[in-house]
């Protein structure tokens, strides 16, 4: 292994910029003659518009427009869309109501956008929007997802009956039903999936400029997928078509799922600035945030499992509510489903499974994909079914997953998942040793000692990354394939640029992707530098989500070094006068065969390109070259989470001693940058299931509306962690990789929740669980029974 | 509109701000300092602190004209002229304690806060209690902590 190499600590390229506060994130760019536009947005759940008057909001200085959603509807503006198809179990498709950038007749949520003040400075942008005057007539709000389909609910969208989305299943309910008829032991949970904002430290941000000369239109925003945003802008919302349109990605400050959907405020910018001939830039406050960036989980489910006399498990079912908020955010229908769903078999030979998904509207922000996405939901189902089955059947909970363990490979789930390779029982062992289990006993008898009631909890947790086989998806719904794409451009001078439809925002793709290419073409690390983010630069790509970047991004690259040495070696033939089929690559060197004739590949890079030693009959000149890669398989990151804390006797609170995790996530490319994305995903998972939660009170108002009411997880909430790792390859990707961005977040809330219920020695608890819950509990335990 | 002057990063600077306008709308939009961020609208997440008279301070929570005649001192005054980065951006770098970056510069301007209150020899408890006004999403706060604890002892060298 080189020092830069795959498999290297390599410090990041992209640090020296941030740590000195040059990252040029899309609120640092400015535009010549930039306007700030403010929204006007809605203080009701749920309300129709009777009018809006914005004449005096006009007339305020500094304002330069003001603009509602009945202009919008005039100027043909589209609707934002879902991209993925489900349909429900009789067949129908889902039923999706309109979901226009500014709302014109009808709010839906608190924060529905319903104008917008194009002003000079964003002062005086919000002095008038405080003139604009809508007048409401409120109506009744449903904000509870397992209330949102009982009768005589308020219906939220008229052609949307009983405010239900789809209904939808999978898994054979019939072989689910024998299974638990036969079974000797069942285990039945309820389970509410808590609600969370994503909460990126950078906030959403949009700065549209429109060029009158060119007809162009040039947008900077916080996306994850700057082609996906461009594709939909034009295609479906007629913004512009997709050549005059440009999206630029520039530094995103986390995303986590949230920057991947296309929201109202970029399209309204987009059109305002067309309207108005000047740039016109929206950058999101954090109490907006909060309101109107896509959250995430917010599953009501109930869930079984059937067990056999030896605690071998026969059968799982679930049924679950999900609740998608007051609009279907762009890929929010995929989540409760197929990256839910399928995974509900864990690391377990499960031989059937059912589960029925109901998908509902409801007088809230919408709800898409955050951190895990669907997998974090599947997880915590089946660990915790997992946990009190063994509690309850008197089994340690090791050993009940060992017995159950899937060990044979490809393995074929009832829930369509085809697993290509692990080893569970390696990562649990590993987990158990580093956790020192076996001392676990002494600790809780210590702890007590000190007041405290030691639990120790386990997560041996699966998820579907590598996002995904282009066909797979389209077979159940997405509306796009999954590929990713590359371009490796070498300059004469020896040096590459690749080209990514990957895009970073925190994830280290400068250093990672440079670290495969400089391996690969035996070149420093320096010589290589990493392009994404801008549609006028890389020609297409579908993003970064899904642990998706290692797996199909990074495969995309080597395709197209597999093609660059391919034309390298023709022209060094032509250099060394030998024979194609004579020459041999290897650490940036081409080499005849059984001789001491070669050249360096910067040499046989300016060849390529002064093209002497061959016409062009023999070879065409340059040396770059694409590839679009479409993966064959999911890869299925797995590993354990073991998590060892403390619950105070006197006062509920919950401190976490002690976090181990093991992961196979196949192979690995840079270690630092892995354990860096593994500590965070933990650390999300932490705050889910110990602190935070999105309210919303019975009229819809979002009573955790800012970072002094929504617990976000600081420094003295969470333990150091002790990351290691196993290595089984993906046999699904020419490296072996199976990604990493997730799995923390996936893994650790079942982690939390089952040391918690095994130190208080109850069966369930609700996430989160603060002090203040688990204090409750306890006083419930220990009340005397009659009481 | 109001006259304000202050010392920032060393260089004298003016400017004419509407009485409400904030510490970090001066530095950001005026001075194009872009490197001082804002991550919420409630003092709670730190992305903008700076340190006004040495001493760290939220930039979001205060006014352009209370830093009349202060000195204020941005991320992007922390590395020497010549270039070379403060061994708490360094130890940043190292310790792989930023990922998006968004929340850095705020994180190390912080961090030196808590080396001016506790001294280089920082212990874990210490900084992870001491960090309660800054909030990062990405790191899970592990090698943040790592990075300040060693940039710290590296200061003292």
């Amino acid at each position: 292994m080189s020092a830069t190499g795959i498999g290297a600590p390599v410090r990041r390229k992209e640090d020296f910029r941030f740590i000195t506060g040059q990252g040029q994130y899309t609120d640092d760019v400015t535009r010549p003659g930039e306007t700030r536009a403010v929204f006007v947005r809605s203080p009701h759940a749920h309300a129709k518009i009777k009018s809006i008057d914005v004449g005096a909001a006009k007339k305020m200085p500094g304002v330069i427009d003001v603009l509602t959603g009945a202009q919008l509807a005039t100027d043909k503006i589209g609707n934002l869309i879902c991209g993925w198809m489900i349909h429900s179990k009789d067949g129908s498709p889902m039923k999706m109501s309109a979901h226009p950038a500014l709302a014109a007749t009808k709010v839906n949520c608190v924060g529905d956008a319903v104008a917008v003040v194009i002003a000079e400075t964003i002062a005086q942008g919000k002095d008038a929007a405080e003139k604009v005057k809508v007048d409401y007539e409120v109506l009744t709000a449903v904000v509870d997802p397992a209330k949102a389909q009982a009768k005589g609910a308020p219906q939220i969208h008229p052609d949307i009956p009983n405010n239900t989305i789809y209904q939808w299943h999978l898994g054979e309910k019939k072989d689910v039903d024998a299974a638990f008829a036969a079974a000797k032991h069942v285990t039945k949970l309820d389970i509410v999936n808590n609600r969370l904002v994503p909460n990126a430290m950078e906030p959403r941000a949009a700065l549209a400029d429109y060029d009158a000369g060119t007809d162009n239109l040039t947008l900077w925003n916080t996306s994850q997928n700057p082609h996906v945003a461009r594709l939909v802008i034009s295609a479906f919302i007629g913004m512009a078509p997709e050549h005059k349109l440009r999206v630029i990605a520039p530094d995103v400050g986390g995303g986590f799922g949230s920057k991947i959907f296309i929201y109202p405020e970029e399209v309204v910018c987009l059109w305002a600035s067309r309207r108005v001939k000047r740039p016109v830039k929206w950058t999101s406050d954090r109490s907006e945030a909060f309101l109107t960036d896509a959250h995430g989980r917010d599953h009501v489910t109930h869930a079984e499992m059937a067990l056999d006399a030896n605690g071998k498990i026969l059968a799982l079912r679930a049924r679950t509510i999900a609740n998608l908020g007051a609009y279907m955010s762009t890929f929010s229908s995929s989540v409760p489903t197929y990256l839910y769903a399928t995974l509900l078999s864990g690391q377990y030979n499960i031989p059937s499974i059912y589960c029925e998904v109901d998908a509902v509207y409801t007088n809230t922000a919408p709800v898409d994909a955050y951190r895990g996405a669907g997998r974090p939901e599947a997880t915590f189902v089946v660990e915790r079914l997992v946990e009190v089955a063994a509690r309850q059947m008197g089994i340690d909970p090791a050993d009940l997953r060992r017995r159950n363990f899937i060990t044979a490979f490809p393995h074929q789930t009832p829930v369509i998942m085809a697993y290509d390779g692990g080893d569970y029982n390696a990562s649990l062992k590993k987990a158990m040793e580093m956790a020192d289990v076996k001392g676990f006993a002494k600790r809780k008898r210590e702890a007590a000692r000190n007041g405290k009631l030691r639990g120790m909890g386990y997560s041996t947790y699966i998820e579907a990354c590598g996002i995904a086989p282009s066909q797979a998806v389209g077979s159940l719904g997405a509306g796009v394939g999954l590929w990713e794409s590359a371009e490796v451009r070498v300059n004469p001078t020896g040096s590459v640029e690749v080209l990514t439809g990957s895009h970073a925002h925190g994830q280290g793709h400068e250093t990672t992707f440079a670290q495969l290419v400089s391996e690969r073409l035996g070149i420093p690390f320096e010589n290589v530098s990493i392009v994404h983010g801008d549609t006028d630069k890389v020609q297409f790509g579908m993003g970064t989500y899904g642990s998706r970047s290692g797996a199909v991004g990074m495969s995309a690259i080597v395709k197209a070094l597999d093609k660059i040495e391919i034309k390298a070696k023709k022209v060094a033939a032509f250099m060394l006068e030998a024979a194609e089929g004579d020459i041999e690559f290897k650490d940036g060197k081409f080499t005849v065969a059984g001789t001491d004739k070669s050249a360096a590949f910067g040499d046989v890079a300016l060849n390529a390109y002064i093209a002497h030693k061959f016409t062009g009959a023999e070879l065409e000149p340059g040396l770059k070259e694409t590839s679009f890669y479409d993966p064959t398989n999911f890869t299925f990151p797995a590993g354990c989470h073991i998590c060892e804390l403390d619950v105070d006797i006197e006062t509920g609170k919950v401190d976490i001693v002690n976090w181990t995790a093991v992961d196979d996530f196949g192979t690995i490319i840079n270690p630092m940058i892995v354990e860096g994305q593994v500590h965070g995903g933990i650390a999300q998972g932490v705050g889910q299931a110990l602190m935070e939660g999105a309210y919303y009170d019975a009229a819809g108002q979002l009573v955790t509306g800012s970072m002094m009411d929504y617990t976000m997880p600081r420094a003295h909430d969470l333990p150091s962690f002790h990351v290691g790792l196993t290595e089984t390859k993906s046999p699904s990707n020419p490296l072996g990789m199976k990604g990493c961005g997730e799995a923390g977040a996936i893994a650790s809330p079942a982690a939390v929740i089952n040391a918690i219920t095994d130190a208080i020695g109850t069966e369930n608890i609700a996430m989160p669980a603060t002090a203040s819950a688990v204090w409750t509990a306890l006083q419930k335990l220990q009340a005397p029974k009659a009481a | 509109m109001a006259a304000v002057s202050m010392t920032v990063n060393g260089k004298a600077v003016t400017g004419d701000v509407e009485p409400r306008t904030l510490l970090v709308q001066f530095l950001r939009e005026n001075l194009r300092l872009t490197g001082t961020h804002v991550g919420c609208d409630t003092s709670q997440c730190g992305a903008c602190i700076v340190h006004i008279d040495g001493i760290a301070a939220k930039a979001c929570t205060t006014l352009a004209l209370q830093c009349e005649g202060a000195k204020i001192t941005t991320i992007e005054g922390l590395a020497e002229p010549g270039g070379k980065l403060h061994p708490m951006q360094e130890a940043f770098r190292e310790h792989h304690g930023l990922q998006c970056g968004y929340c850095t510069p705020g994180m190390i301007m912080s961090a030196l806060d808590i080396v001016r209150r506790n001294g280089n020899n920082l212990d874990e408890h210490t900084i992870r209690d001491q960090l309660d006004g800054n909030i990062c999403r990405c790191t899970g706060y592990h090698n943040i902590v790592k990075a300040i604890e060693a940039g710290a002892k590296a200061m003292a060298k």
